[in-house]
């Protein structure tokens, strides 16, 4: 395609683009630097059906004037990012002055609310998504193994995860696993533990919600490798079949080879998506438990009474750079493959 | 045929009479934005009984924390009124969202009591219609079968449920709502409360939870806590309510506005009959209950043009001051509305205001202690730190925010 076409074409796209995920993203960037004003309090006599009694409220006259002058609030810089509730480069250094061991150091910086969300995420991206992949690839080369005639309904029972609103998925398995439902119940009685819950030890929730993870972006892996499998030359295959190659040989030396762009472009498109997991911490109601980077930008915009917009906005930034970080060697390599294959 | 006529006649008849001696017929376009529970949707019906040639809309939702403020932001405000109590007006006291309205008062809320007024600084920001409080509730077959008399402090709760779990009949006696968050944080303020603990230094925005006070309040939690079903941290006061309708709790800390729920048909009619309410408990000693007093009340928007403001306060104040309402749902809610009758269902929020429960705290910035403690003090309640660590974790938390907020 010449350039000039490939412009016109993608043109309504990138205005698109532009309008509605970088103006955002650029409005977002600009709040994280902001904090809201001084609060001008004041003394008043409240009165409720309890009594009266001397109380605080914000002086709205002095706010007013305050808010008009600079409607974005007061300028913070990084502060909002390096406070203790984000980056927390004080507390950190603290930690390493005052701390005796490395693990202690760790056990420290671990229960900062940033870092413990980050840990989070992160061992679920790690685990997720090699998972998702592995499981993805045998299912598809499974299904691809098996007679036509039954293949149809396997593949809806397969992709039935996905079509599963994540919400949904993850509300009835929460009923499933807890000490009075079906499985929660019945482990207990194996172990003969009562007070054994998935729910209330943070390592058994961990490994619940990555399971469900699995659970539900494998149907994705799969539908995509299985469309590539099709695309698998038979010629190479029979030629190395005749050869004598085993199965693990031929899927080693020719099918991988020949799916491993698509296998790139499933790692990236899941690694992204695994980054912002969410829904199945609201689902499971984990957030006691598990924390990722997306919950806390949840938090601070619904949970809290007052809405702390340049917290959610310092998060969201970070969100971004993290995923720019994580899928950096992926489309470095892949920058470099388009390179020399040119 | 002729006598269903008759009486639907009767009716239409008997309400129209009825209302047109409280009701000044608004009219204009009347939005209302309220949680989600029995009395208020009574309490919303009943102003409707009043909405004249007004276009009337509610939202009933249990999200409505998180709809409020933006919603009123906007301009005009999407509601004409929101459904408030004494922790939900602050976020939009401090946003300068709700009108003052002395006037509307002094013109159509002659049937409202003065003491249902809320007023800040001289003016009336709300008006309030119903209490509400956390207390105990008991099984009373199951302690009368052990002996064991109705608890009365928290530690007598803790020795009573440990009795029960002894003798075999129940596994997870005790049930309160501590899922992760809000509910948690308000179980810390009202045991907080009850050990007289204040949560800012005498005038200031600064933080106090880290004392004494404090600690032991953490370990009421954590007791409390061990006795009761081992998912404790996901449960919400919707699903301790099921655990007691199962039959598998015998004493728990609930709202008295779901009471009526609680007591109704449905469900285990033994279970039921023997579902008893008392007041809320004391604890460590103290002599003011581990609970805290909420009025629910109504407010109305400020972005909204002063002709809807006017209509939705006629319907509102129409239901506020109605006594055939209090009346008829005497058992749904502690109303505040003149002529109301305690019943059985109102003994908790009664008892809790003999024993001088304290109002939940109206301050600009508790709204992020609350946040705050909602999240730090769960790795405690799990044994994974020390209620000192927990406790300078909240205060750290709740610093950065009121930072960010302009508070400190």
């Amino acid at each position: 395609m010449p350039n000039k076409t490939f412009f016109w074409f993608f043109l309504p796209t990138g205005l698109a683009m532009i309008l509605f995920i970088g103006l955002p993203i650029i409005s977002t960037g600009i709040q994280s630097f902001y904090a809201q004003h001084d609060q001008v309090v004041k003394e008043v006599k409240k009165c409720d059906p309890f009594g009266c009694t001397v109380s605080i409220v914000v002086d709205q006259e002095a706010t007013s004037i305050l808010r008009d002058e600079k409607p974005l609030g007061k300028f913070n810089g990084f502060g909002t990012y390096i406070d203790r509730n984000h980056l927390a480069i004080e507390q950190i250094s603290d930690f390493w002055k005052e701390t005796d061991t490395f693990g202690e150091f760790i056990n420290q910086v671990t229960n900062l609310p940033f870092y413990k969300a980050l840990l989070f995420t992160l061992t679920y991206c790690l685990f997720v998504t090699p998972n998702v992949l592995l499981l993805g690839f045998i299912i598809a080369l499974s299904l691809n193994a098996i007679s036509r005639k039954i293949r149809g309904p396997l593949i809806f029972g397969t992709i039935l995860p996905m079509i599963v609103t994540p919400l949904v998925g993850s509300l009835v398995l929460f009923w499933m696993i807890d000490a009075e439902g079906i499985i929660g119940a019945n482990l207990q009685l194996m172990m003969e533990d009562p007070y054994l819950s998935l729910k209330s030890s943070r390592t058994l929730t961990w490994i619940t919600i990555i399971i469900y993870g699995i659970w539900h972006h494998s149907p994705f892996a799969f539908v995509v490798f299985y469309a590539a499998l099709q695309t698998v030359p038979q010629e190479p295959v029979e030629a190395a079949i005749i050869d004598g190659a085993s199965r693990y040989q031929r899927i080693r030396h020719i099918v991988l080879p020949h799916i491993y762009p698509v296998v790139t472009f499933v790692a990236l498109i899941s690694l992204m998506d695994n980054f912002r997991v969410f829904e199945p911490i609201i689902g499971f109601s984990a957030e006691g438990s598990a924390q990722s980077l997306s919950w806390l930008i949840y938090d601070n915009l619904v949970n809290e009474e007052v809405i702390l917009f340049g917290s959610a906005a310092a998060t969201s930034m970070m969100t971004i750079i993290g995923i720019a970080i994580l899928l950096a060697p992926v489309l470095i390599r892949t920058w470099k493959e388009f390179r020399t294959a040119r | 045929m002729r006598k269903i006529l008759l009486t639907l006649l009767f009716v239409l008849f008997g309400t129209t009479a009825y209302a047109d001696g409280h009701c000044s017929k608004p009219s204009g376009s009347i939005n209302i934005l309220a949680n989600d529970f029995p009395a208020l949707r009574t309490f919303v019906e009943t102003a409707k009984g009043c909405k004249g040639s007004a276009d009337f809309k509610v939202t009933h939702s249990s999200e409505h924390n998180k709809i409020a403020v933006p919603a009123l932001t906007a301009n005009p405000s999407e509601f004409s009124a929101r459904i408030a109590a004494n922790s939900s007006i602050v976020p939009l006291m401090n946003q300068d969202l709700i009108r003052p309205m002395d006037d509307l008062v002094k013109k159509y809320g002659k049937g409202i009591q003065d003491s249902q007024l809320i007023t800040i600084d001289g003016k009336v920001m709300a008006v309030a219609f119903m209490a509400n409080t956390q207390h105990l509730y008991y099984r009373e077959d199951v302690l009368k079968e052990l002996g064991i008399p109705v608890p009365k402090t928290y530690e007598e709760v803790v020795a009573a449920s440990e009795k029960i779990r002894a003798s075999g009949k129940m596994q997870h006696p005790y049930a309160a709502a501590y899922k992760a968050g809000w509910n948690l944080a308000e179980e810390f303020v009202n045991m907080f409360i009850g050990h007289g603990g204040e949560f800012f230094k005498a005038g200031t925005a600064e933080p106090n939870i880290n004392n004494a006070k404090g600690v032991a309040t953490l370990n009421m939690l954590k007791k409390l806590a061990s006795l009761s079903n081992p998912d404790y941290l996901t449960h919400d006061s919707e699903a301790i309510k099921v655990e007691w309708e199962s039959g598998k709790v015998a004493l728990m800390t609930l709202w008295a506005s779901r009471s009526g729920t609680l007591l109704d048909d449905e469900g285990d009619a033994k279970i039921t009959a023997a579902t008893k309410l008392t007041g809320p408990a004391t604890v460590g000693g103290g002599n003011i209950p581990a609970a805290t007093l909420w009025w629910d009340g109504f407010t109305l928007a400020k972005n909204r043009s002063d002709s809807d403001a006017e209509s939705t306060f006629i319907a509102l104040a129409h239901a506020a001051s109605n006594k055939k309402m209090v009346a008829d749902a005497a058992d749904q809610a502690v109303w505040l509305v003149e002529g109301f009758v305690p019943g059985p269902k109102s003994i908790g929020v009664i008892e809790a205001v003999k024993m001088g429960a304290k109002p939940y705290p109206m301050l600009p910035q508790m709204g992020l202690m609350h946040g705050a403690l909602g999240s730090e003090i769960v790795e405690f309640l799990q044994g994974k730190e020390s209620a000192e660590q927990a406790l300078k974790d909240v205060e750290a938390a709740y610093i950065s925010k009121a930072k960010e907020q302009g508070f400190l």
